[in-house]
């Protein structure tokens, strides 16, 4: 792997530090946007052509996401960094909050510039006090430097970055339920459209983006939208950070080009742990559907090709599962996960998740009924596309990837009432 | 307009319409609970769930805008798969024991089970059970298990009622509809959440298990306990009122009802109703026969005017008596050759009476409420007063109109108000004149030389658009009420907006019309009460609360040779009076009320008088004969208001119009004013004997609220129990803190038992460390 991209500071004993991130380059696109008043529809171009989709889990491209902003608007606009990673196995953006802060103050700082917009929130996940103090830190630093506040740089840009902690609930991760916390409010995704762009934080246009999207913009001012996109692959551009977790030697962030294989992807993870047989891998975030081990050995990570496999690229964060794992208690422990986490606010959800816990549940001690799977599957088929948001899928996906692929170990769990494995 | 198809019906709507909008408008039903017409789309029940034509997934009805060309289908297999889907989700959690449900049939829920349920349950596992929670006496939410979380009533308290009081707390499966930290709903309008419920989850408390839906008969009725003239639906059971639910009249009170309209019926079966006729001999109350009742009354009458003379006869009604009543009551005064007739019971100042040719009114029909840009409200309780009204005027705020203020307290009227200006009562019309004088600064150029609360107002009410000035309760009472009225007069025509007046009560228009006030020669309700009359006629008055000073009025009563109560109720008349009649409130009597927009409405009785009380009129008509004074033949209530209102058009006699009156300001009073309020549920007899309406928050016992700076003064804390004197009585009560309040009063409420030894409802009044 040649010099990383977002985590271009772990070499330093405090990468966090402005002292630390400006040897790196740090600031320089923020500056030469600045010095050259860059065309917003020039940044908005760079970034279109760098093919940069959402790194938040749906893959949106970015620059037609920014493009959306109404430009003439008179008052208030608002830019959301979504720190709120909830989704089990991700913590990618947890550790660039914690070790490049910098690197999202200036992508903000750039995009902020690029819409018009004085106003920005970072929120944060409730649960990582660290990086929310590590985050404050370094806006103060920012703000002392010259690089938040008003006349940026000497220029009449005029921005402030604001840390929120959230508490911790999953469904804030979804843009409008973000929002609604923000505001105060109990965080309940809105129903959309009206889309934030139009109608945001506190009703006024808001562009909401995951911070490593926000992550990836100095790299691309700074060396041109294409160069980005080359590093990645058709429709998949620049590179990725992946969280690879279970059972592998060497868990953590691996940051890579996009259509990496995933085969060196775990070996870049240590392999799969005591030498075990590798079973499942959930490539992008607990809430996309499982594939089987030899389904992805063959696959590269990028969006279409996993998406040609039957699942998503998601946030990125692969699940290894080697073959002790019972697939029934997996997906019981994630059923329980999107039951606990549903907002409660429209009926499939609220009333669905707790209801595939509770047959996943029953399956797993023991007490499954032959009808239970084709029910399962019926009842998948009433949540998703059928809520408010998208954790009615998160809830369904899991659940109908587990038995596309593993409904023998679910018959035998019903049949015998005991694993298989 | 756009074109949209909508099952195959090609349908024109308007653009920026919904889905579902469109399909009701079309006579097309979509099945849903969240959505409803009044309050925001939440769309979260996901019922509505339709195909629409290119979308991937079926659309939520109540949430997706039409667009042209749009092509839905609400029963295709998709559409229907969806919806069925989402019924067996609601019913997972939901018992499934409609027998025991009080809700059951007339539950949503149930009803759309039937259409898209299935025929048992695929759901084996454990149900979730929600705690039951004691939200205050009139609604219950005693099975919360129930709820679909549809987020009505968390929305109508929101956006209706003005205050969020009920939430969704916690997330997913364990999310409950609630309380703010178990406190109760204390709403005005709370009883709409039961309404609005589509389950039995908020239920009536007062009617929860009395009777099954299908088992009640509905009765139309008109509203008797404030001036809008709601529209009613009567439930009756075994000839007992059990329930009463609103009627949709988007004029007038939408679909809404407020809770005194709602819960006062229990009133109406109290232990203290009077079913028999009684004379009292030799100071012991007797039950006697009708025909004996009315010859001793008769006679009694006869005699005075036979010997101390007619005028020595006075006759009070309350303005929630009926046309017919008060028609023929004001008749029989003028048979025997009395002039002393009057409904105006808490008024103070009838200067107005000679200088106004028109019956007053609101000045504008109740919906036109609705489009005003800028109004002014002076001396009005509004919320507690007109809730439907104030509920109104909060959407109108909402949708951009701004709300001005001038008044002595500064209640919380749950809506943004652009200015207010809160100034003792004396300070009144100073108050309105200064609003006058930069109105006409400002509309004709002059420097401002008026305070800049009055120039505020005066600029919001010169935006050009549809504005009023309305003259609450309270303006009515002041004992200025007329320089008061000569002021909204002015002020109207400087902005080129209308005026009126809330009216107080259900027939304070039809008082009017119905002659019930004095001529030239008669004495009206307060010189009445003032110069004491050999004797009185009272119709469904309580003299201690219903009138401007109840200490003089008591005083006139007990001073009295003869006093003649026709009342629904047993009360404190039975300590002045002579006869007790019963009469039957307006439940058991058909009647008619001229609401405050001068809308004349008659409905029927719902139910057969309660023992052997009568209707009122009838009583007056009995009357009538054996006092030998004719025109008194009518067989049908609604012969005396065909004969009241013969020849009479309402809409040209209703008129504000008010001759020139000097509007000197008073020379302030030293010492304390007093300010006084009728509580919402202390308006009139029935009201005041509904039990669940006694233990609101509302109905607590009033307190002597003074700023705390003149608690200091006084040497008084919160809390301490003060003595609070006016002329020869007093009282002793609570004192409490409104910092809110001007300085210099002490407000009192009126209309209540334990303030009734107090004097009038404006002037001086002591309070004293007790």
């Amino acid at each position: 792997m040649s010099t990383p991209i977002i985590f271009n500071t772990l070499h330093f004993d405090q990468p966090w530090t402005l002292e630390n991130y400006l040897k790196v380059g740090g600031y320089k696109a923020l500056r030469k946007v600045l010095a050259e008043k860059m065309l917003p529809e020039a940044i908005i171009a760079e970034v279109k052509a760098s093919g940069l989709r959402g790194r938040g889990g749906a893959g949106f491209p970015t620059g037609l996401k920014w493009s959306f902003m109404p430009r003439n608007y008179q008052g208030d606009k608002y830019l959301v960094c979504n720190s709120d990673e909830g989704e089990p196995g991700t913590c990618k953006d947890r550790d660039i909050l914690r070790y490049n802060p910098h690197m999202l103050i200036e992508g903000m700082a750039i995009a902020a510039y690029t819409m018009s917009v004085k106003t920005g929130y970072n929120y944060i996940h409730g649960e990582i006090f660290e990086a929310y103090e590590r985050m404050e830190a370094a806006c103060e630093e920012a703000r002392k430097a010259g690089y938040l506040g008003q006349n940026i740089l000497g220029s009449d840009f005029e921005f402030d970055l604001h840390n929120h902690l959230g508490y911790g609930a999953y469904v804030c991760g979804e843009e409008t339920a973000l929002l609604e916390s923000i505001e105060g409010k109990k965080g309940q995704p809105r129903f959309k459209p009206p889309f934030p762009a139009t109608f945001g934080l506190y009703g006024k246009p808001t562009t909401i983006n995951n911070t490593e999207t926000f992550a990836s913009i100095p790299y691309i001012i700074n060396n041109g939208g294409q160069q980005f996109a080359d590093l990645g692959v058709p429709n998949s551009g620049g590179i990725k950070l992946f969280s690879v977790s279970g059972h592998v030697n060497n868990p953590g962030n691996f940051e890579v080009p996009m259509g990496t294989p995933f085969k060196t992807l775990l070996e870049m993870a240590g392999g799969v742990r005591g030498g075990n047989k590798l079973k499942a891998v959930i490539p992008g975030g607990s809430s996309m559907p499982v594939l089987p081990g030899e389904i992805m050995m063959d696959l590269n990570m990028d969006f279409d090709s996993i998406q040609k496999a039957g699942s998503y690229l998601g946030t990125g964060a692969i699940i290894v599962m080697d073959e002790t794992t019972c697939m029934v208690k997996a997906l019981e422990r994630l059923s329980y996960f999107y039951f606990e986490e549903s907002c409660g606010q429209c009926t499939p959800c609220r009333e669905g998740t707790g209801w595939l816990y509770r047959i996943v549940h029953r399956i797993e001690h023991g007490e499954g009924r032959p009808e239970d799977l084709d029910l399962l599957l019926d009842l998948c088929n009433n949540i998703a596309g059928r809520t408010i948001c998208a954790l009615g899928d998160a809830a369904a996906w899991p659940v109908q990837g587990f038995l596309k692929h593993y409904r023998k170990e679910f018959e035998y769990h019903i049949e015998h009432k005991r694993c298989l494995v | 307009m756009i074109n949209i198809e909508i099952d195959g019906k090609r349908i024109e709507t308007e653009n920026g319409t919904t889905v579902i909008e469109a399909a009701h408008k079309a006579g097309i039903s979509i099945p849903h609970f969240c959505y409803h017409k009044k309050l925001s789309i939440a769309a979260n029940c996901r019922m509505c769930l339709v195909q629409v034509e290119k979308a991937p997934k079926p659309l939520p009805a109540c949430a997706t805008p039409v667009t042209e060309g749009m092509k839905v289908f609400t029963a295709s297999e998709q559409a229907v798969k969806a919806q069925k889907g989402v019924m067996e989700f609601l019913l997972v959690n939901h018992p499934l024991d409609c027998p025991i449900c009080d809700q059951g049939g007339e539950c949503m829920l149930q009803d759309m089970s039937v259409g898209y349920g299935g025929g048992a349950s695929r759901y084996h596992e454990e149900k979730r059970t929600v705690l039951s929670k004691d939200i205050g006496p009139l609604v219950s939410a005693e099975e919360m298990s129930r709820c679909i979380n549809c987020t009505r009533c968390v929305r109508f308290g929101a956006e209706i009622a003005g205050q969020m009081e009920m939430g969704q707390a916690f997330r997913g499966e364990h999310a409950e509809i609630m309380t703010f930290v178990s406190g109760t709903v204390n709403s005005e309008l709370s009883g709409n959440m039961i309404d609005l419920c589509p389950v039995g989850a908020l239920t009536s408390k007062p009617f929860r298990y009395k009777a099954r839906s299908w088992e009640l008969s509905r009765r139309r009725s008109i509203s008797a306990h404030d001036s809008l003239g709601t529209s009613l639906a009567v439930q009756t059971k075994n000839n007992h009122v059990l329930r009463v639910l609103p009627i949709e009249n988007e004029d007038i009170n939408e679909c809404w009802l407020s809770d005194k309209d709602r819960f006062a019926y229990e009133g109406l079966n109290s232990a203290e109703r009077l079913t028999k006729p009684m004379i009292k001999q030799d100071g012991k109350w007797q039950e006697v026969e009708w025909q004996v009742a009315l010859e001793y009354a008769a006679n009694g009458l006869r005699h005075i005017a036979n010997g101390a003379g007619a005028e020595q006869i006075g006759a009070l009604a309350t303005a929630n008596s009926t046309l017919e009543e008060l028609y023929l009551l004001q008749k029989l005064m003028r048979g025997i050759g009395s002039d002393n007739v009057d409904f105006r019971l808490r008024q103070s100042d009838f200067s107005a009476d000679d200088k106004q040719q028109g019956t007053p009114w609101l000045g504008m029909p109740i919906a036109d409420i609705s489009r005003l840009d800028s109004v002014l409200i002076v001396g009005s309780f509004l919320r507690k007063d007109h809730p439907l009204l104030a509920a109104r005027i909060r959407q109108a705020v909402k949708k951009g109109a701004q709300a001005n203020i001038i008044h002595s307290v500064d209640d919380d009227l749950l809506m943004k108000v652009a200015n207010k200006t809160i100034v003792a009562p004396d300070a009144l019309v100073a108050a309105l004149s200064q609003v006058a004088q930069a109105l006409d600064a400002e509309k004709n150029g002059k420097a401002q030389t008026a305070s800049a609360g009055a120039v505020a107002i005066a600029k919001s009410l010169s935006c050009g658009g549809c504005v009023a000035v309305l003259l609450g309760n309270f303006a009515q009472q002041h004992p200025q009420a007329a320089q008061l009225q000569a002021l909204a007069q002015q002020i109207a025509a400087l902005s080129n907006g209308k005026f009126g007046f809330i009216g107080e009560a259900a027939n304070s228009v039809g008082g009017y019309l119905a002659h019930a006030t004095p001529g030239t020669k008669g004495l009206n309700a307060a010189s009445m009460l003032a110069t004491p009359r050999k004797a009185y006629v009272l119709l469904n008055v309580e003299a201690e609360l219903d009138t401007a000073n109840p200490q003089q009025a008591i005083a006139a009563m007990q001073s009295a040779d003869l006093v003649i109560a026709m009342s629904a109720y047993k009360h404190h008349a039975t300590s002045y009076a002579d006869v007790l009649l019963p009469i039957a409130p307006f439940t058991e009597t058909s009647g008619t009320f001229v609401s405050t927009e001068g809308r004349v409405q008659s409905f029927k009785g719902a139910v057969k008088p309660l023992g052997e009380a009568r209707p009122a009129w009838k009583v007056l008509r009995v009357l009538g004969n054996l006092l030998k004074i004719s025109g008194f033949d009518q067989d049908t209530s609604e012969a005396v208001r065909d004969e009241a209102l013969k020849g009479v058009d309402v809409a040209a006699k209703l008129s504000n119009t008010i001759s020139a009156i000097d509007t000197n300001a008073v020379s302030a009073a030293g010492g304390l004013q007093r300010v006084s309020d009728v509580p919402i549920y202390a308006t009139d007899a029935v009201v005041r004997r509904s039990a669940p309406l006694q233990a609101t928050v509302d109905a607590a016992t009033p307190q002597a609220w003074l700023h705390s700076e003149e608690l200091k003064k006084l040497g008084v804390q919160v809390g301490a129990t003060v003595k609070v004197s006016q002329g020869q009585g007093s009282v002793s009560i609570a004192a409490a803190a409104d910092d809110k309040l001007p300085r210099g009063v002490v407000r009192v409420a009126a209309g209540h038992a334990a303030t009734a030894a107090l004097g009038a409802m404006f002037g001086t009044i002591t309070v004293e460390r007790a």
